[in-house]
């Protein structure tokens, strides 16, 4: 096999894979990070949520036309995401390929279970996320039956007054978080920007991602749970 | 003190293996772990079994020819040290221990806990070196290097290849040993004419022996027998980026 060099040629190489999640994954830091500060808004009342929700799309503007930058912003997450999968997903395959037999016994020494179970979480964040578009997003009848088009502060109210839409997104919450902890981490490790004298600046980064997005992003349903925010 | 093993045998590459459960008796507590080995070897033999093959050598920890999977720690469960370097005072009478090899597809079973690891061999064939002669060793001070980072390339040369990394990494990622391997050449003067074509030439032949991707999960810094820093993994990580904007990767 020829030698892979070049920007290129990287994504080849298994580092160059990982270099591909940590942008990617720096990407989706920077969106959850918005979409929570912007979900916070709904405390604010239907008519500044509705008027948040309506400005994303003439966000850019007046260089962007109406809905122009979110619909780039919209293509760049897909791609991101897509890429973050491909490469997770043949990583996932290399390693798998890279043991024939498992051993009887395997001890963990110091490896964190939100790293060794970072695959799981991003299944389970995928799936999440088809949901969630489903349930807030496109209104998908079955999962958000009081679905109405431009009006999300309705659209959140009804679709957090059902149990499972609940646990579903509490349970998303905690795989977020379990990821931003070791994705965090790990996207500075992957660049090259970590070493001992850093290291636990990063962490520390690192857990206050994976704190204050989760929490951030519980305060807008446990809001309609306990009447603050409704209808 | 007595002990209960369960020992990985497997007669060749290709046949299939298992664990066998062996007793021993009187074991002292002042045995390394390879000379309680050799303990239960004799008892096979005088048994008329054929006794377990394992790798050894110095048995001082520097080489890095032992590498046992014990109770599913490489190298067991003392830190920093090699198996020949753990002693079986670290252990209790009446425990039993699980003993495997190493268990990648780069490192194919030769018989019971032997492996081939003629994979590191060749990502060190990659590039692992300095292509010029060097001739003999010159004066000491000549170049001078900061301490600072002479004891950093020391710490990275420290690497013995054991393959415990490899061995406890759940994705079998040769990251740390290549990592090292780079590391310390990189981090001398005359390391630095070749450094980012060795970072892509050992990265490509690491991918190409099987081993898996690293996830910076850190088993394998934990598990070395010379407590390689992952901060090596960062650094060629940072050398393969740079390396790939420069096109670097000319065959030595």
């Amino acid at each position: 096999m020829s030698v892979a060099t070049g920007v290129i040629m990287l994504p080849r190489t298994s580092i160059g894979k990982k270099v591909i999640m940590a942008i990617t994954g720096l990407i989706w830091v920077g969106f959850v990070t918005f979409h929570m500060y912007g979900n916070l808004k709904i405390l604010a009342g239907a008519e500044y949520f509705n008027a948040y929700a309506e400005g994303l799309r003439s966000l850019g503007a007046p260089i962007f036309g109406h809905g122009h930058l979110l619909f780039v912003a919209r293509l760049v997450l897909i791609f991101s995401l897509l890429s973050h999968i491909w490469a997770a997903v043949t990583l996932a395959m290399q390693a798998r390929g890279a043991r024939p037999r498992n051993y009887a016994l395997k001890k963990s020494v110091q490896a964190t279970f939100a790293s060794l179970y970072i695959r799981w979480g991003g299944i389970a964040l995928f799936f999440f996320v088809l949901y969630h578009l489903a349930h807030l997003t496109w209104g998908v009848p079955g999962i958000n039956n009081h679905f109405i088009p431009g009006n999300p502060y309705n659209n959140v109210v009804m679709g957090f007054s059902s149990g499972p839409a609940i646990v579903f997104y509490y349970v998303a919450l905690i795989a977020l978080s379990l990821h931003l902890y070791h994705g965090v981490w790990s996207m500075f490790q992957t660049l090259g920007l970590n070493s001992k004298e850093y290291s636990s600046m990063i962490r520390l980064l690192a857990l206050a991602l994976a704190v204050v997005v989760p929490l951030g992003f519980a305060i807008p349903p446990l809001a309609v749970v306990l009447g603050i925010v409704t209808l | 003190m007595n002990l209960k093993l369960r020992v990985w045998r497997q007669k060749n590459a290709e046949s299939q293996g298992r664990l066998v459960d062996y007793e021993l008796k009187d074991v002292s507590p002042e045995y390394s772990f390879l000379e309680m080995l050799d303990l239960l070897n004799e008892k096979l033999m005088r048994e008329g079994e054929l006794p377990v093959a394992f790798d050894h050598d110095c048995r001082e920890g520097i080489c890095g020819m032992c590498g046992l999977m014990i109770n599913g720690v490489a190298h067991g469960p003392k830190a920093a040290v090699t198996a020949c370097q753990l002693h079986m005072r670290n252990f209790h009478d009446g425990d039993t221990i699980v003993i495997e090899p190493w268990r990648a597809t780069a490192f194919p079973i030769i018989k019971d806990l032997v492996v081939n690891r003629t994979a590191f061999d060749r990502i060190i064939q990659a590039a692992g070196y300095i292509s010029v002669s060097t001739g003999s060793a010159p004066e000491a001070n000549n170049t001078p290097i900061a301490k600072t980072e002479a004891d950093l390339a020391m710490d990275a040369a420290a690497c013995i290849g054991c393959g415990a990394c490899v061995a406890a990494c759940p994705n079998s990622s040769a990251m740390l040993f290549t990592a090292a391997k780079a590391s310390h050449l990189a981090l001398m003067p005359q390391g630095q004419p070749e450094r980012y074509d060795r970072a892509v030439l050992m990265v490509n032949a690491m991918d190409e022996e099987g081993f898996g991707g690293c996830t910076n999960i850190g088993e394998c810094e934990a598990v070395c027998p010379k407590e390689i820093s992952l901060d090596f993994i960062a650094q060629l990580n940072r050398d393969l980026i740079k390396a790939s904007f420069m096109g670097a990767g000319k065959r030595l």
